[in-house]
């Protein structure tokens, strides 16, 4: 018997039950939650779309006799990670925070757990896709929401007419805005025709561009297109699977194809490709329907000629890369019941549905459910531009740094692994052996405890 | 008859000792030390706040996991002692502050001798001409030094290729991208030492030079037996100055370059960003930013005492 007249044995059973408890609660609406809640959210670069969300939180604030302040801050100059990193240090600051791709992993045990809400939202609004389940749960704990804004991915966007005239593709044929023939795009649009059209596309003044450098944009493409080739540079069970013949053949690869691009990109940040592709002398980028936006507005005649369609196939598959956005709630929260209640408010499909049209497709849900919204149907020019951006085929949108575990994956990706490798090999003329020598020992450090 | 009063005390009357004198004396000093503590209350509560606080929680977290649950002792700098990344960042950092600081005082050198040969009504225009890239806030100048070396729209390369020139890749090629970083540091740095220099030449007695001049020294020697050993303590500290805060450079090569291509253009901070803000591992952060502190500290020592000395000699 311990002090408390209790045995050990019934304390550990009381323990457990308890902590079962937690885990199987389900989540408790508490209507008129009262308070303040604060949110600290990525500021959105479409016009409006802040707004939307804005009025959306603050219309459930007055219902609830909540006050809700939302703070958008931009991730320019990484503005909304200096920011979590001085809440997290502060243990003070909003209730709820945007965290980006990686980051929920490295702010893990500051999250407050919310498996009772994503499992309320999962059955009422449809399931999340592995990527949420493998970047908002690190060790089985649901530590975010994924955030109806701001998520997006990195899907093929290139010139019709270009493709058409010079590589002889008609990408429009291949990849039409309604049902569409697998086979034939299994078949047909895999790296090699890539190649062989990006190589065609640069010999007519227009080749293709993407960043491999050190910002998001670079290693959202290279992760998707390593994996195609079967290159992981760690698998999930922590081991440094960098030195495979997947990844000889992905830096193979790359040695051809950045023959065929512009010598610049090594210092091209996220802006880049879409200026390079809106100034029309680009012939195909990868990325989110943003390149296409600002051309609507300042070059109408090249986004008439913009298709968004799925990444080519490679021996291992086709994979899409992502750059997901998630919402979380501080463990130091100081009105958690709000603010949880307000997460379920935003995740719910009538708000969602209202963001997607506020942010004029470029927000990707991470839930297929979501998939067959108005906004990539009716989106034009050319019609039906968007519809192949949520990914209607073969393709696995992934993360770079997939699937390594968590804390891992945040360094492949923050550091910009691929991207040096890449560029070790194809702009240092390093040897593949050593520039996959040199991956293998940053990856060793990355696993630091 | 009176005592004469010979001092700015008061003349003790008849009611008054010497001893309250002394007690009132003592009491005024105290008074003036107090308000003098006051009034440099604000600017130590900042010191405090914002560098004292922060050095020695950098060093706290220097020495964690990186959790922040463990005490590793010196842990993490042997970890970075191991990789190859951290010491080309090193290499990198040495490599931008020498060639960095050399420059700017060269430049500040003379640049500052040719405004102290401007007739003084014009002088006083070039002195705030060139302090312009000083008191621009660097992050805002730096800005304006992308658009000229953007990589596909570069306003340099316009005109280059404009007279039948070659395009440079300023912030794509190894080499560029760290010529352009160390450029951009040299502009915005530069005038710190004219200024500084050109203090130190006004400050010079014209004497010696005309005694010089009488004893038929030529320019060259006038510079090398009196400017230059007049203004060596003012050398000696811009230079380590200099050092310090070039080593701790962060916002050229943040808003320039990130870092790349291929990590070769780090700096200590910069790559100490990298690891602590965007990898989430502060304690690794925390160690490499504190890397060059025993080594600029012993090397500040060793340039502040030659200074003392020769301040004393004088």
């Amino acid at each position: 018997m311990t002090e408390f007249g209790q045995t050990r044995r019934r304390f550990l059973a009381t323990t457990a039950a308890t902590g079962a408890l937690a885990v199987a609660a389900p989540f408790v609406h508490t209507a008129r939650a009262g308070g303040r809640v604060t949110l600290g959210l990525w500021d959105h670069w479409v016009p409006g779309a802040n707004e939307v969300l804005r009025e959306i939180a603050l219309a459930w604030g007055e219902k609830n006799k909540v006050e809700v302040v939302i703070d958008f801050i931009t991730s320019i100059g990484e503005k909304d990670l200096l920011t979590a990193a001085a809440e997290a240090r502060a243990g003070v600051g909003h209730d709820i925070f945007v965290h980006r791709t990686w980051q929920v992993a490295v702010y893990e045990n500051q999250l407050e757990p919310l498996d009772d809400l994503v499992a309320e939202i999962e059955k009422n609004e449809g399931a999340y896709n592995d990527i949420a389940r493998y970047l908002a749960r690190p060790n089985g704990t649901w530590r975010a929401i994924v955030a109806p804004t701001g998520s997006h991915s990195y899907p093929m966007v290139s010139r019709l007419d270009l493709w058409k005239e010079h590589a002889g593709i008609d990408l429009l044929e291949l990849f039409p805005a309604g049902p569409r023939d697998q086979a034939r795009i299994d078949a047909e649009w895999t790296y090699d025709t890539f190649l062989e059209g990006a190589r065609k596309l640069h010999a007519a003044g227009f080749p293709f561009g993407n960043p491999i450098g050190q910002t998001s944009d670079s290693q959202d493409w290279l992760g998707s297109l390593f994996l195609s080739f079967g290159s992981q540079p760690m698998n999930a069970d922590g081991e440094i699977t960098i030195d495979s013949d997947g990844t000889r053949a992905a830096l193979e690869f790359m040695k051809e194809l950045t023959r065929y691009m512009p010598d610049d990109v090594y210092a091209w940040d996220d802006a880049a490709n879409n200026r390079w592709i809106i100034s029309g002398r680009g012939s195909a980028i990868q990325n989110p329907p943003s390149a296409w936006a600002v051309a609507k507005r300042d070059a109408p005649e090249v986004a008439a000629q913009l298709w968004h369609h799925d990444t080519p196939s490679g021996p291992a598959g086709r994979f899409r890369g992502s750059l997901p956005f998630f919402w979380g709630l501080w463990d130091f929260s100081t009105n958690k019941s709000a603010a949880k209640e307000l997460l379920y408010h935003l995740a719910s499909k009538e708000q969602v549905a209202k963001l997607l049209w506020a942010s004029q497709g470029y927000d990707l849900p991470l839930q297929p459910d979501y998939y067959d919204h108005e906004v990539w149907l009716k989106e034009s020019p050319p019609p039906g531009t968007l519809y192949n951006y949520p990914g209607r085929g073969s393709e696995q949108v992934v993360v770079t740094g997939f699937p390594a575990p968590p804390a891992v994956g945040a360094r492949i990706y923050n550091e910009g692994l691929l991207a040096v490798l890449v560029a070790r090999v194809t702009q240092g003329g390093e040897s593949v052996e050593d520039a996959i020598a040199w991956a293998a020992e940053e990856l060793e450090g990355y696993q630091r405890g | 008859m009176a005592r004469k009063q010979v001092t700015g005390i008061p003349a003790a009357g008849p009611r008054v000792g010497r001893g309250v004198v002394a007690r009132r004396w003592t009491g005024l000093r105290r008074s003036r030390a107090t308000l003098a503590f006051l009034l440099c209350l604000p600017l130590v509560l900042l010191v405090v706040g914002l560098i004292v606080y922060p050095f020695f929680y950098a060093i706290y977290l220097s020495m964690l996991n990186k959790a922040e649950t463990a005490f590793v002792g010196l842990g993490n700098f042997a970890f970075l002692f191991e990789r190859s990344t951290f010491w080309m960042v090193v290499r990198q950092s040495i490599l931008f502050t020498l060639t960095a600081v050399f420059f700017k005082a060269l430049i500040g050198f003379v640049c500052a001798h040719l405004i102290h040969n401007v007739p003084p009504r014009g002088q006083r225009l070039w002195r705030g001409l060139s302090l312009v890239p000083w008191v621009i806030p660097p992050a805002l100048s730096t800005l304006g030094w992308w658009w000229l070396f953007d990589p596909t729209y570069s306003a340099v390369n316009w005109l280059l290729t404009s007279f039948g020139a070659a395009a440079v890749p300023w912030l794509s090629d190894v080499f560029w991208a760290r010529f352009s970083v160390i450029l951009v540091n040299i502009w915005y740095g530069a005038p710190f030492f004219l200024i500084m220099y050109l203090a130190a030449l006004k400050s010079i007695p014209e004497e010696l030079y005309d005694a010089a001049k009488v004893d038929g020294a030529s320019a060259w020697q006038r510079l090398v037996h009196i400017t230059l050993p007049m203004m060596r303590n003012i050398i000696a500290i811009t230079m380590l100055f200099s050092t310090i805060v070039t080593f701790a450079n962060f916002d050229i090569v943040r808003v320039l370059t990130q870092g790349g291509p291929r990590n070769t253009t780090h700096l200590f901070a910069t790559y100490a960003f990298k690891l602590g803000i965007q990898s989430g591992d502060i304690p690794l952060g925390a160690a490499v930013s504190l890397f060059m502190f025993p080594i600029l500290a012993l090397f500040a020592m060793f340039i502040l005492r030659d200074v003392r000395e020769r301040t004393k000699r004088l």
